[in-house]
């Protein structure tokens, strides 16, 4: 009976959680190019789609960005981690402390803080500043990620290494790296999600003419969506979905860190 | 050695300066000045004026609201997850994750195509002559649109503190004779705290600065305070007052952050 109760609960909670994503998929279907209207089965968003240039190029953007944004984050937030790992207890305080204010701090505030600074040093607001943007609130993902793995991992095997005759690169490459890797591995992964999901702060550093997927949508909100969006948001739900299933198919030993976002 | 190895905090340490510490800084230097740049405490007054107070008003509300909606949907199921068997709840898990993949504004866009008067519920309910339900452009959707939002972020801290649990604690307290409500109310849910206030925080923040899911679900009657913010900052262009209102927020936000501080000590529900 108890039982009986959960699935139920669940069952619930899915149908509230999927209903939007069923709706957005039958729409990329439907004949009619409102949303109103259910005019007939159509595949030919999916065809236009990869014919429509603005799009495409918004895809670009949104992939590109999220690609450098978690690649740079992640150089960045690791070669923090190592470095803060041995420091005294002020200056950890003090890092801990910057990597929170991106994490707790409004998205809104975090947006408009970031466009205040260009405007004030008179940047050009375009990729780089966006780029910019991202890099910021991706690295804290990574350093939280990274940094529960480095205090895991025990200085002897790296003074271990140092003794037997390695330099220090060397260990740190033979002895660190590989057990802090699951960590660099979540926090790239978690970065790059945030990177392509974010869009207030996009919104209030990008510049005319740049688009992501996100501020795309939105302009696109009070005067209709175009069912091409519809079609491409199904795909990358697809995507997404198959490598969930195959990540969690194989046998592959799981790391506790990892499943934890 | 050990210094050369604090160099490699340097990119992050200029990082942070440059992009998180100094930007928040202009926040400050922007409300506090008016076009001429001379000192003002107009900007942050203005929080009084009659509209803004209201959307601030409302926004509170509102997200209040949806936190507690999200922290009563999110406790049983958060329970549930844990209590299941190590395989099925890892996937469980990612299918609760995984809408977050899908663009958070094609899915807030879905529920107006749902909720519309002639849209997808309301013909449910129509077929089993039910009263059709009226809430697209209320503060009703509004809230809807939160929950559905945020609702991950209330239910994994929970879930997480509750998987981390040590069960023979559970046990021993059905052992010395508690039955389950006991067992609940003075070892798991108290045991859970850290879980809850994080979650509190990650659904109350988001909600109360949100100026996108009132834009696309409450029609452009209903403001909250990240409309207003907003809007001074993309059209009116009035840094100054968009400044000084969100320096209000902000004190809304490191409240919020300070209950959670006090409530949480060892800072162990944070959500990674």
């Amino acid at each position: 009976m108890k039982k009986f109760f959960s699935r139920f609960y669940i069952a619930i909670i899915f149908v509230f959680l999927y209903a939007p994503i069923a709706t957005l998929i039958v729409l990329s279907f439907n004949k009619s190019k409102t949303r109103a209207k259910w005019g007939g089965f159509t595949t030919k968003w999916y065809v236009e789609l990869f014919e429509n240039e603005i799009i495409m190029e918004a895809l670009s953007n949104t992939l590109w960005l999220a690609l450098l944004s978690a690649l740079i984050a992640t150089v960045i937030g690791t070669a923090a981690c190592i470095a803060i790992n041995q420091m005294n207890k002020a200056w950890r305080t003090f890092f801990m402390g910057v990597t929170n204010i991106p994490m707790l701090n409004a998205d809104i505030v975090t947006g408009i803080s970031l466009m205040l600074l260009y405007l004030s040093f008179g940047m050009s607001f375009g990729f780089s500043t966006i780029l910019l943007a991202h890099i910021t609130f991706n690295i804290p993902y990574v350093i939280l990620s990274v940094m529960p793995k480095m205090k895991q991992i025990s200085k002897h095997t790296y003074e271990a290494a140092l003794d037997l005759g390695a330099g220090p690169v060397y260990a740190f490459f033979k002895v660190v790296f590989p057990d802090l890797l699951p960590g660099i591995f979540t926090g790239f992964l978690m970065a790059f999600t945030m990177s392509l999901d974010d869009f207030i702060i996009t919104h209030f550093t990008k510049g005319p003419g740049v688009d992501t997927l996100s501020t795309k949508i939105y302009t696109e909100v009070k005067k209709g969506i175009k069912p091409e969006m519809y079609a491409l948001s199904t795909i990358i739900f697809v995507v997404v979905l198959v490598l969930l299933l195959i990540i969690n198919k194989s046998p592959a030993k799981k790391d506790k860190g990892q499943k934890r976002i | 050695m050990k210094s050369k190895r604090s160099l490699l905090a340097g990119p992050y340490l200029f990082w942070s300066v440059a992009f998180i510490i100094i930007p928040l800084v202009m926040v400050f230097y922007y409300g506090f000045i008016d076009e001429n740049g001379a000192f003002t405490l107009e900007n942050i007054a203005a929080i009084a004026s009659p509209e803004h107070s209201k959307a601030l008003w409302v926004s509170i509300r509102l997200s209040f609201v949806s936190t507690i909606i999200c922290f009563v949907l999110a406790y049983p199921l958060a329970m549930i997850l844990a209590n299941m068997s190590v395989n099925q709840n890892q996937f469980i898990v990612l299918v609760f994750i995984l809408p977050m993949w899908m663009n958070f504004l094609l899915r807030t866009l879905a529920w107006q195509t749902l909720l519309e008067k002639n849209g997808v519920i309301n013909m449910i309910l129509n077929f089993f002559s039910l009263p059709s339900l009226n809430i697209i452009n209320t503060e009703a959707a509004i809230i809807l649109g939160m929950v559905y939002n945020f609702l991950p972020f209330m239910v994994l801290p929970i879930y997480n503190s509750l998987a981390r649990m040590d069960r023979d604690v559970i046990n021993a307290a059905h052992d010395l004779g508690a039955n389950w409500i006991q067992t609940f109310c003075r070892i798991i849910f108290p045991l859970s705290i850290p879980g809850v206030v994080s979650g509190v925080t990650m659904v109350f923040v988001p909600a109360l600065t949100t100026f996108v899911i009132s834009a696309i679900l409450g029609g452009s009657k209903i403001l909250l305070i990240g409309n207003v913010i907003e809007q001074e900052f993309t059209q009116a262009s009035n840094w100054n007052l968009g400044s000084g209102l969100s320096i209000v927020l902000m004190i809304f936000i490191i409240l919020s952050m300070i209950i959670s501080a006090i409530l949480d000590k060892d800072g162990e529900g944070a959500l990674l």
